[in-house]
């Protein structure tokens, strides 16, 4: 997941990260307050059209959707059914933009220049006593883990459904959480073990 | 805070948005949806103890301010807490705080019963007492029927206390050693 950097020259390649960070948080939320279709479509042209300009094919926008494709489709059919297909359209687009939008700075930024600006972006956080290296840790391990529990997640369900077990919440939530608290510990003995101290 | 410490609040932060990825049910009159996600609010509370848990929500609200699409149904960004469902979520670091602390009173494994009233009182008392104040603001509707809407959602949160009063009870016995520091 932070390994996308697909190295390029381009205008978004040169932006620094903690610009292109601000501009997603701001387009995130200003995409939110927008109610009107005609916006988001919009706004997901605009965002298909800074693919080509950082010089990268529709095959990797698309890539930032694939994964969640099944997600989208059962989101579509049940806004749809209860809402309504124009509010179904709005909504899928809107995810659809903000993924491909996320996935093009993680294309087109280095994870350490990401991380970098993360930090440098917290250092306010310093004067109430918190330590901005720890929160940056904290943000950069959740982000890594959201794709790791899906993955675990997905491998439970498999063993389960040998069982019969697979549509039991117990019976996937168990082993699953298991299994992430025991990589946890792993985690932080192997973060320890080279030697981060984060009370600089 | 200790590295494993930092590592735990990740782990549960993102729990929690994992949890998002089930399509949740909205009721059309006041919008507030159905999700498995306060599970991972009650899950962060006595798994991962008052201070790690209520932190961990802290920084999955964080994540959800900063625009990533984490809440159920792909929702995300500033304006989310502006909307009717904010005050509940703003409740989640108060609720996991709290169901942490009831539960370190008891070394991190009070008796099942017990462990089913800490989840209901904080999982559902406490946000309810922050949520549903800010659904009248929000929807300029009057208290008493932002308080009767809301009662629609109390059955499924009454599963999600059982769900999650079974799961720690399991997790605690699987995996005994793994630290329930404060």
């Amino acid at each position: 997941m932070f390994e996308l950097y697909h190295p390029g020259t381009s205008v978004l390649h040169r932006l620094p990260a903690g610009f292109k960070i601000l501009t997603l948080v701001i387009a995130g939320t200003l995409i939110f307050l927008a109610s009107d279709l005609p916006i988001v479509a919009a706004f997901f042209a605009a965002t298909a059209g800074l693919y080509y300009v950082a010089g990268l094919t529709l095959a990797s926008a698309w890539a930032q959707i694939r994964p969640v494709v099944w997600i989208l489709a059962v989101l579509f059919v049940a806004q749809g059914l209860i809402t309504g297909w124009t509010m179904a359209v709005f909504i899928v687009l809107r995810f659809a933009s903000l993924l491909m939008l996320a996935g093009l700075i993680a294309l087109t930024t280095r994870t350490s220049d990401m991380i970098d600006a993360m930090e440098r972006g917290l250092w306010y956080l310093r004067y109430i006593g918190v330590n901005p290296a720890k929160v940056s840790l904290a943000l950069s391990l959740a982000l890594r883990f959201i794709p790791v529990l899906a993955t675990i997640t997905r491998d439970v369900r498999e063993a389960q459904k040998v069982r019969g077990l697979e549509r039991s919440i117990v019976a996937v939530a168990i082993p699953v959480i298991v299994r992430t608290l025991r990589m946890s510990d792993d985690i932080s003995d192997a973060i320890e073990a080279r030697s981060y101290d984060p009370k600089i | 805070m200790t590295t494993r410490d930092i590592v735990y609040v990740a782990l549960f932060a993102a729990l929690t948005a994992a949890l998002g990825l089930f399509p949740p049910l909205t009721l059309p009159v006041i919008g507030v949806p159905i999700t498995a996600q306060s599970l991972g609010v009650m899950l962060a509370g006595a798994l991962a103890g008052s201070k790690r848990g209520g932190l961990a929500m802290v920084l999955f609200l964080a994540l959800v301010a900063a625009g990533l699409p984490l809440l159920a149904g792909g929702r995300g960004g500033f304006g989310i807490f502006l909307g009717p469902s904010g005050g509940f979520l703003l409740s989640w670091p108060f609720a996991a705080f709290v169901i942490g602390w009831l539960f370190e009173r008891h070394g991190g494994s009070p008796p099942f019963g017990l462990s089913l009233a800490y989840l209901a009182l904080a999982g559902i008392g406490l946000v309810y007492a922050i949520g549903i104040p800010w659904v009248a603001f929000a929807a300029a509707i009057p208290f008493s029927k932002a308080f009767m809407g809301s009662m629609a959602f109390v059955p499924g949160d009454a599963v999600k206390v059982v769900l999650a009063a079974v799961i720690t009870r399991a997790v605690r016995k699987a995996y005994p050693d793994w630290s329930s520091g404060k």
